[in-house]
């Protein structure tokens, strides 16, 4: 395989890991309640701009305590503040949609995104903010010299990052009862209620997950582009990750991911030339389309049964 | 039949519901119902369509919160429990329609039951070590011993969704037994059903009631099972309890038989 496309592959599994790692946060919301979250973009902008503030000499927290946090306590103080978010969603919003329909919960999520995102504005400003948490940044110079061979340092963590956080999703939602309450809540919330699984309980814990894996994606997106407001549009880019892989599926959203990372790049370069360019740009949901006519339960998602 | 020798003798009161008034705006679900289950009995509720049979089994199991009257179980006075608070006391529940969690097979939807009795820490199952895994076998055999129980095992790996329906209510059955629980509510467990799988219900249940001594209220259409399974039955219609007392006495009743061939209400009072 020539060099080339080896690359471009390569920098597509890295852009794919990043829509993976905001695509995650949707599937564990869709797999606890069956809800497609449509905040979790903001979520993902939210725990950034958090982090940031807790870093930052001219942040809230700087200017209210006086000092600005190390990295790692920057990073437990925001995982707290996100498990308190999920604790007032559920609290103001949740608790009161307990079996109503999936589209009220997706109308309450859409609600979500626009107060968090107002939030965010009025508390921490609009503008772009630089976030520098020690990743190493720039190319991997051992491969650029040695193999003429281009490989950003900071995807190489995301992807490592990605790796071990999947890992142990996996290991909490399948092997822990959580997780099989989990699925019981997603299929049925009376039912669920019956055998003492606690909805409250489990809408806190998921979205608390999911709140850290918005700070992970937020981190790292924050990192490669600066944290702005666009972020919470990547939300969109997440949706053919999901269709592709499936809604319910945790791998599924990896390797959704990683098959539009890959897919967009290499069809940018060697057909993008033919149409004029910018294939990346709707590509992913081309894709999208093609599975929901074929597969509309994705590569990994649970077959829709349905009996007549 | 075998059922009288090894049966469980009839208790103490487990559960007392006094003077339950419960309306939705200006339709009264229930008036002013109240009844007694004792422990190890099988009480069936029965009434024509709408007389609020199915109300009362949601008061009970904390669904619905009455706006007056008392409950108590197992001697306690109960506030407004939340469903979850009622399961943890041991109340299970089975649905009218079918509420199972279809995506999952038949093994998995009576493990759901379990939940509660698990205790381990998460860090430990997660990581399926020591005496996580020791749990999770044991809750396994647990599981395992009910599908034998209601002979399911052919689908035990099969997803729910694509069961009969005969079949699903008896995996929901299995379900709410997997609680172990001392107070189980059925909601028209044999609804839909042809003769056969009447006959294998009706069976089970009072094998569930022998062998574990659940107390059982159920709910139910079908006279004459009924009048085969209970040891009291309770009359509903139009969310009043009209009557009270053993199948015979039930079925010479007046009041009853006047709701059931639809005498006008303005007559029979």
């Amino acid at each position: 395989m020539d060099l080339f496309l080896l690359e471009t592959c390569i920098s597509g599994l890295m852009a794919g890991v990043m829509y993976a790692l905001v695509a995650l946060g949707f599937v564990l919301i869709f797999k606890a309640s069956g809800v497609f979250n449509f905040s979790q973009g903001v979520l993902c902008l939210f725990a950034a701009l958090t982090l940031f503030d807790f870093l930052s000499e001219k942040g809230w927290f700087a200017r209210i305590f006086g000092f600005a946090l190390p990295v790692w306590l920057a990073i437990i103080c925001t995982i707290f503040v996100m498990i308190g978010l999920a604790w007032l969603i559920e609290r103001l919003i949740l608790r009161y949609l307990i079996n109503t329909d999936p589209i009220i919960l997706f109308m309450a999520t859409i609600g979500l995104s626009f107060i968090l995102e107002g939030v965010g504005d009025i508390l921490f400003g609009s503008d772009v903010k630089p976030l520098d948490i020690g990743i190493p940044q720039g190319a991997w110079d051992y491969l650029l010299d040695n193999h003429n061979f281009y490989v950003e340092k900071l995807e190489v963590v995301a992807a490592a990052t990605a790796a071990i956080l999947v890992a142990t999703l996996a290991l909490f939602f399948n092997r822990t009862r959580i997780g099989r309450a989990l699925r019981a809540v997603a299929d049925d919330h009376q039912a669920a209620l019956s055998v003492g699984i606690s909805l409250n309980t489990i809408w806190v814990i998921v979205w608390s997950v999911s709140g850290i894996v918005a700070l992970v994606a937020g981190v790292m997106w924050g990192s490669k582009s600066g944290i702005q407001f666009s972020l919470s549009l990547i939300a969109l880019k997440a949706l053919p990750v999901l269709i592709l892989g499936g809604f319910t599926s945790i791998p599924g959203a990896i390797v959704g991911g990683l098959i539009i990372g890959v897919g967009e790049k290499v069809a940018e370069v060697y057909a993008g030339p033919f149409v004029g360019g910018a294939i990346e740009n709707w590509f992913a949901y081309m894709l999208a389309l093609g599975f929901l006519l074929f597969r509309p339960q994705g590569l990994f998602g649970e077959r829709i049964i349905e009996r007549v | 039949m075998t059922e009288v020798s090894s049966r469980h003798s009839i208790g103490e009161t487990l559960l007392s519901v006094e003077r339950i008034n419960l309306a939705f705006g200006e339709v009264k679900a229930l008036a002013n119902v109240s009844f007694s289950v004792r422990e190890h009995e099988v009480l069936a509720i029965i009434g024509p369509n709408g007389a609020g049979k199915t109300s009362m089994l949601n008061v009970i199991n904390g669904f619905y919160h009455p706006q007056q009257g008392q409950i108590h179980f197992k001697g306690l006075h109960r506030q407004r429990m939340k469903p979850y608070e009622a399961a943890v006391q041991g109340i299970a529940r089975t649905f009218q329609n079918v509420a199972l969690f279809k995506g999952m097979s038949t093994l998995n939807n009576i493990m759901t039951g379990r939940n509660l009795k698990m205790r381990r820490n998460l860090l430990w199952q997660a990581l399926h070590l020591g005496p996580a895994r020791e749990e999770e076998l044991q809750h396994r055999a647990a599981a395992e011993e009910i599908i034998d129980f209601l002979e399911i095992q052919s689908i035990r790996k099969i997803p729910v969704g694509r069961l009969p329906y005969g079949l699903q209510k008896r995996v929901e059955l299995g379900r709410a037994l997997a609680m172990e629980p001392d107070l189980l509510l059925l909601d028209e467990p044999m609804a839909g059903m042809n003769m056969e799988e009447k006959q294998d219900m009706c069976r089970f249940i009072l094998d569930i009631n022998e062998q574990y001594g659940t107390t059982i209220v159920l709910i139910e259409h079908d006279m004459g099972v009924v009048m085969d399974i209970s040891d009291r039955v309770v009359v509903l219609d139009y969310g009043q309890k009209i009557a009270e007392g053993t199948p015979d006495e039930v079925r010479s009743n007046q009041a009853v038989i006047d709701a059931y061939l639809g005498v006008s209400h303005e007559e029979a009072a």
